[in-house]
């Protein structure tokens, strides 16, 4: 067998911290060959970025490799010195990171800062680095190379810098391209595209790439091997068909059993969050890292230090001493949800628009031309008591905007919003009347953002009790705040802490604890687990749920992520630059006919199943900016089933049977001939 | 599960807190040197009238040189200037003038500060607008001009130092204050507070500015400096407290004519307002790098 292209063997990486020494990844061993996509995947903190890290010699001043060796085609990386460094950095090796936007120079022309690849390498002149550029930009499927190349970073949509900043990433033909996270960071149907083009530069360059994700959907989409990363160590290795039909160490498996998939729900297949959490890095236990949150662990089987990769297959390995006995799908079941029974209408939003008019005033003259965003537009739907409506789609499409006028932090432009038969679209929240305050209550995205950091966690859901009047007795609202800890299972003693003492998911918890203080009848959770790592997630999901259905209260869940809709809502409102495109129950929605945009979303949804097969369908560019919405369909821009030229002339008809309801000048009869996005693969393959 | 994630340590009183930044403090030596140096003036203001060898306003032998011993047998440490007055005494009294005032007229430049740029910052609109060209038209003044212009214009005794300090660095403070609550408006925790319905100032005061402080306090630090400074350049005019009192800037200003034969009638009092400025800036660099690192 020929040498491989990047050889990982015995790594160990420690960072030097005030709490001493502390080791990021441990006994890492890791091999790539030559054109080969290997998957590093792990929840935050696991070490998988420190991996990259090292590979490009990058530890930062407090890191370093403590033992092992890196190799790449044959040479040895850690003994090579800064200037060989330089001149295999960006060059025969590549980096992709998360966020484009930090990885371009704000004040360089796109063409420039490509240019310098091929000039700093390869010593071209300028005019044939710039030629190079533009015909990678054309191979990175970039519109209109001659344009951006004059551009800067600040004028391109995420998607497309992360398009330039893979082709600067390109420009040298490297042999090995590191992929840090390259589309977390972008909406679903862009990532879609991103993913897309790793595959093709794969099979056209036979450009070996080790993709880091946090997101089993994409690594089984993008790449052929995968490394399974807990604690610093890999806890198993292995061909991705082989990992994804039968995973071996427990761990692995209680991933799987936290991500929601498009095609199952909370009935069909309920989340199995993993018990506990990461240990911190000084605080591993002997042995295996996961088995205290393991429900197979054994003292004197689990706990030896000298647990080593055994293999379990064809090139598949695994780090579990109990990988035999464990076989199949040995958890406790776990208790199936009861159907939603809906209650009388609590909201009914009638005709909502919200503009937002931007005077472009020179100097304060008046009379400068005015423009209107249209964040939100002739929005209608109802809600009903207990149940739980998502609102979905990508950034920019209204969905906060619509969270903030409910809220009364905003107020409607036209329309009304009818909450318990109150019309609240045009009264902000000081002028509301408290019980309606109190009825209406938000969980937010951030973690890290969501409580004041200089309150304790006690004190902040106190204020809620004592502003909603729920109760004025000091001991009570103790006694009462103590009682909603314990509702979203957190130890009392943590009312005395500080938020900086407490985890993500331990801050989402509090979150929770505060926005049901009051008693709310309806919540509105903005994305509330989409910062958070899928075990942690799956267990906030399954908390949020548990409460809504014990209060019986109405859920209004905002989220980019169709795979947890599908699993937590009873109704779902897919949203496009400000309107609604299509409504109706989950089974209705995810299912045919489907408004063209519904389709494209499903289709760009990552899946962690093998055994589905979604068919593929491609959006070209990135929605059009609010400030300037076609007079038509919004989606007409990028519509893969345009009709003709009244798509973009005229607002697309509303087609309704039995509450499901397409926007589209398709009739529905069409779209009912649509092929479902995903379907099961026939089971031949064996 | 939950008791699973419980492994922080236990919550911390505010006497626990204050010993850990105590402890945080000790890690930068700057910061050490600065906090030395603060505390020793303060020492030195407080137990003025035990440490001082003479009261600072009498007058005993003219002209002493540091050194020189005075008939009832008490030495001039210091010497003593054209009045006869003893420096070292004057030095540890003057502590007291700086030391009162600086810090109040700081405390009260803040409260003005504060209000005025959690006020811009949060309501925005023309309250910001309004409020903003108040404070730009008084920051383009030569500052010295405006401390000029006001002491001149209301007469120089204590409070109106302060007065006029309040005055000119207000504006300053309110800018940073504003700049600080037009990103901390944004975040969730006040979005949250919104949706429950509590009014402006309560957010203003109770969730916002809490989370502004670090910033706040560096520069507290330094402009207790400014301030020390001012004070002692005011007193180099004349415009500091009336005589006899002891005042840093004012000994210098009496004895500049003997500078040249005397120097030590200038030199102390000017050493004594560098250092205790040096001091607070020393902290304000070692509380910067404190709050970077965490």
């Amino acid at each position: 067998m020929a040498e491989p292209l990047l050889d990982i063997k015995n790594l160990c990486i420690a960072y030097d911290t005030r709490a001493g020494d502390v080791p990021a990844v441990i006994d890492f061993n890791l091999t790539l060959a030559a054109g080969e996509t290997v998957g590093l995947v792990g929840e935050s903190g696991c070490g998988k970025t420190t991996v990259a890290m090292a590979v490009m010699r990058y530890l930062g001043r407090n890191g370093r490799v403590t033992a092992g060796s890196i190799r790449f085609q044959g040479r040895d990386l850690l003994a090579a010195s800064e200037a060989d460094l330089r001149r295999l950095r960006g060059s025969a090796i590549s980096m992709v990171y998360q966020e484009p936007m930090a990885a371009l120079n704000p004040s360089m022309r796109i063409g420039e800062q490509l240019a310098e690849v091929p000039m700093f390498h390869e010593g071209a002149t300028h005019s044939e680095a710039l030629d190079r550029a533009r015909s990678m930009l054309a191979d990175v499927h970039l519109p209109d190379p001659g344009r951006v190349i004059q551009a800067y970073p600040h004028q391109l949509s995420g998607g497309q810098q992360q398009r330039i900043v893979i082709a600067m990433a390109l420009l040298s033909n490297p042999q090995l391209l590191l992929l840090d996270e390259p589309t977390t960071a972008l909406d679903v149907t862009v990532e879609a595209g991103i993913v897309d083009l790793i595959g093709e530069i794969g099979r056209k360059y036979g450009t070996g790439m080790l993709y880091i994700s946090h997101n089993l959907g994409l690594i089984r989409e993008t790449c052929e091997r995968v490394c399974v990363m807990y604690s610093g160590r890999a806890v198993e290795v292995a061909p991705i068909h082989e990992l994804f039909d039968a995973p071996r160490h427990p761990y692995t498996r209680g991933l799987f059993d936290c991500i929601p998939l498009p095609t199952t729900d909370r009935f069909s297949r309920p989340l199995r969050p993993i018990e506990g959490q990461l240990p911190l890095p000084q605080e591993r236990p002997e042995g295996c890292a996961f088995a205290p949150r393991c429900s197979h662990a054994q003292a004197g089987q689990c706990d030896r230090p000298d647990l080593a990769m055994e293999p379990a297959g064809h090139d598949h390995t695994v780090r579990c001493a109990r990988w035999r006995e464990v076989g199949e799908a040995l958890q406790e079941d776990i208790a199936v949800a009861d159907a939603t029974v809906t209650g009388p209408s609590v909201l009914k939003v009638e005709n909502l628009r919200k503009h937002y008019v931007i005077t472009e005033t020179p100097l304060m003259v008046r009379g400068g031309e005015v423009r209107t965003v249209k964040a939100n537009e002739g929005l209608n739907f109802e809600a009903f008591e207990g149940e739980t409506v998502a609102i979905v789609g990508e950034s920019g499409c209204g969905k906060s905007t619509f969270a903030r006028v409910l809220t009364g932090l905003e107020q409607a432009t036209e329309g009304t919003i009818e909450f318990h038969g109150d019309e609240i679209g045009d009264t902000p929240v000081h002028e509301r009347p408290p019980e309606q305050v109190r009825d209406l209550q938000m969980v937010f995205q951030n973690p890290f953002d969501t409580l004041n950091p200089s309150q304790s966690v006690g004190s902040q859901i106190s204020r809620v009790i004592r502003k909603f009047g729920k109760e004025k007795d000091r001991g009570r609202v103790r006694e009462r705040m103590l009682e909603m800890l314990d509702l979203v299972q957190l130890p009392r003693a943590f009312a005395s802490r500080l938020p900086r003492q407490l985890s993500g998911g331990q801050k989402q918890r509090v979150a929770i604890a505060r926005a049901f203080a009051g008693d709310p009848s309806t919540v509105v959770a903005d994305e509330p687990v989409s910062a958070l790592d899928v075990s942690v997630a799956a267990a906030i999901t399954r908390l949020l749920l548990d409460i809504q259905k014990r209060n019986r209260t109405t859920l209004l869940f905002i989220s980019h992520d169709l795979s947890l809709v599908r699993y937590l809502a009873d109704r779902v409102i897919v949203m496009y630059l400000g309107q609604i495109m299509e409504q109706g129950t989950v089974e209705q929605v995810f299912n045919p006919p489907y408004h063209p945009y519904t389709e494209a979303l499903l289709s760009a949804v990552p899946v962690a199943d093998t055994k589905i097969h979604k068919r593929r369908i491609l959006l070209d560019g990135a929605p059009p900016s609010p400030l300037d919405a076609p007079t038509g369909c919004p989606f007409a821009s990028r519509c893969p089933h345009k009709v003709g030229l009244v798509c973009e002339t005229t607002q697309p008809p509303r087609r309704d049977v039995g509450g499901h309801s397409i926007a589209c000048h398709i009739s529905l009869d069409d779209l009912r001939d649509a092929e479902p996005v995903f379907s099961e693969l026939a089971v031949a393959a064996e | 599960m939950s008791v699973a994630e419980d492994r922080h340590s236990p919550a911390v009183s505010a006497f626990g807190q204050a010993m850990r930044s105590f402890t945080l403090l000790r890690e930068s030596l700057v910061a050490m040197i600065g906090t030395g140096i603060v505390v020793f003036w303060a020492s030195v203001a407080i137990f003025a009238p035990v440490i001082a060898p003479f009261t600072g306003t009498e007058i005993v032998v003219p002209f002493a040189m540091p050194g020189d011993v005075a008939p009832d047998g008490r030495v001039f440490w210091l010497g003593t200037d054209a009045l006869g007055r003893d420096v070292l005494s004057r030095v540890i009294w003057g502590s007291r003038t700086v030391l009162l005032y600086a810090p109040l007229a700081t405390f009260a430049a803040y409260a003005l500060g504060i209000v005025m740029g959690v006020a811009a910052g949060y309501l925005r609109g023309w309250v910001d607008t309004a409020l903003s060209f108040v404070s730009n038209a008084i920051l383009s003044f030569p500052v010295m001009v405006l401390y000029v212009i006001i002491i001149t214009s209301v007469g120089a005794s204590a409070l109106n130092i302060v007065l006029a300090v309040t005055f000119a660095s207000g504006p300053g403070i309110m800018r940073i204050v504003r700049g600080l609550v037009l990103d901390l408006r944004n975040r969730e925790y006040v979005a949250a507070a919104q949706t429950r319905g509590e009014g402006a100032w309560y957010i203003m005061l109770i969730e916002i500015l809490p989370n502004a402080r670090g910033p706040l306090i560096v520069d507290v630090c330094l402009r207790l400096g400014y301030v020390t400074i001012t004070i002692g350049a005011l007193g180099f005019l004349g415009l500091g407290l009336p005589p006899p009192n002891p005042d840093w800037g004012g000994m210098v200003s009496e004895n500049r004519a003997f500078a040249t034969v005397f120097p030590h009638m200038v030199i102390f009092p000017c050493i004594a307002i560098s250092s205790f400025v040096l001091g607070l800036n020393l902290l304000a660099d070692g509380l910067r790098e404190i709050s970077l690192r965490d």
